[in-house]
């Protein structure tokens, strides 16, 4: 909208280039690791944790704390982006492929809805979720997953805003219809894309 | 809002700076004249943009501290972060007669208005205090009565934002009481909390759990958790606590 305009005064803080080409349109770099939720921070214990696939599965899967520990499980390093603005690069994360997961169940879904402790929901395409885009983690720089971050498990979805990597997840519901999450149904963006800059409804 | 309202994209638009005031040492308000504005609900907030002569950009978002009763104004309250890219801009550099690029309202979860009642009970830190001060700037300016309790904690006298303002809205609005507590410094007479909010000060402030307050949180982030799981451990529903967060670390407040 503003050709030519420019903010008098303003000089802003570049990144080097090495840097800033991994951070997306709107971003900036953030050393620490900002904690946004939209409510009181959910403590389960993994004693009554566990993890399902339901929906379009022709067998719903439920797995406890001991079994999901006992797959197989990868290291991920990954940059992040949130939609507040900062992205933060090179995290260090431990847990199970999504792709993992569904090789146990057969399924017929184009969607999956995240669910949560504390009732949060988030949707994906299935295809957002698949082919080693999509983790189910329980470890951060080594350590167990604080419940700030999202611990004893969240979601982890990178390339995507990071309100699609849900804190607190219990489960994925496979679904053949889309249906808007918690943020997603108050004005943010139904995809997310960062490098899209899909922040917003219709971004 | 109107949900269609919500539909269309959110273009970029331009505010103009028609008024500065100092709040703190390290806040001031920036009241912006947008012409396009088609309104937003007390709690929501907008991303601002600023562009160098060179091109390059930097977006951040700013919650919006004006009720949506002034129609085609929106007032901004920014406290400068020392090594931060864009607030000392916006706080020292900024000046009327400059314009801004922003867009919004964002956010429709933290909002409160008058006709989804209450009582309600916010919690702020610091300069938490914006988003909770649309709606309190809302509710007086639809002559609500509805029970309003503030618990504000800053780090000192001189930190608290908005405080000649909260006093004269106590002494003229119904129902609206604020309690401060001062975490670093106090002045020699002081009468209220001298400490970081804790499970104690919430119950002697908050409404009680069964009167199914409406509680909106703000602040940095170790403030927020403590007074979220402190209202979690003495039995406030937790689908009715809205918290946001702001900060890596915080603390202070």
């Amino acid at each position: 909208m503003s050709e030519g305009f420019f903010s008098r005064g303003f000089r802003g803080r570049r990144q080097p280039d090495e840097l800033s080409a991994r951070i997306p349109p709107g971003q900036y770099l953030e050393r620490g690791f900002p904690v946004l939720s939209a409510g009181p921070t959910q403590h389960t214990p993994t004693a009554s944790w566990d993890f399902s696939l339901l929906g379009e599965v022709d067998q719903p899967k439920k797995w406890s704390w001991d079994e999901f520990q006992a797959l197989s499980h990868e290291t991920i390093t990954k940059d992040i982006h949130c939609v507040t603005k900062w992205s933060k690069l090179d995290t260090h994360w431990e847990g199970v492929s999504v792709d993992t997961l569904l090789e146990q169940v057969e399924y017929d879904a184009d969607y999956v809805v995240a669910f949560c402790d504390g009732g949060y929901t988030t949707n994906l395409p299935i295809d957002d979720v698949r082919d080693g885009k999509a983790w189910v983690v329980y470890a951060y720089d080594g350590q167990p997953l604080e419940p700030q971050h999202g611990g004893p498990v969240r979601l982890l979805v990178p390339h995507l805003y990071f309100w699609k990597s849900a804190k607190w997840v219990r489960g994925l519901r496979l679904v053949d219809q889309d249906e808007p999450g918690f943020w997603e149904s108050l004005g943010y963006h139904n995809h997310g894309d960062p490098w899209k800059e899909e922040r917003y409804w219709n971004d | 809002m109107e949900g269609r309202a919500l539909l269309e994209r959110l273009s970029w638009q331009f505010g103009e700076v028609v008024a500065i005031q100092g709040e703190t040492a390290q806040a001031r308000s920036i009241t912006l004249a947008v012409p396009a504005w088609k309104g937003h609900q007390p709690g929501q907030h907008i991303d601002i943009r600023l562009t160098a002569e060179d091109g390059y950009q930097a977006e951040r978002s700013y919650s919006i501290a004006s009720p949506p009763q002034e129609s085609q104004r929106l007032t901004l309250t920014i406290e400068r972060i020392d090594d931060g890219e864009v607030s000392p801009y916006l706080v020292d550099e900024l000046h009327i007669g400059d314009k801004l690029e922003l867009r919004g309202p964002i956010g429709g979860y933290f909002v409160w208005e008058a006709r989804m009642g209450g009582p309600l009970l916010l919690i702020a830190g610091g300069s938490g205090i914006v988003p909770l001060m649309a709606m309190i700037r809302h509710r007086a300016a639809v002559a609500s009565t509805i029970p309003t309790r503030l618990l504000y904690s800053s780090r000192t006298f001189e930190n608290i934002i908005y405080r000649d303002e909260l006093e004269r809205l106590v002494k003229s609005s119904n129902q609206l009481a604020v309690t401060h507590t001062l975490t670093r410094a106090q002045p020699s007479e002081w009468t209220g909390y001298r400490r970081r909010i804790d499970i104690e000060m919430l119950r002697e402030v908050a409404w009680p759990p069964d009167q199914h307050p409406q509680i909106f949180i703000c602040g940095p982030t170790p403030f927020v958790e403590t007074a979220a799981a402190s209202l979690v451990t003495l039995e406030y529903e937790p689908g009715h606590i809205k918290t946001e967060r702001f900060g890596p670390t915080g603390g202070g407040v």
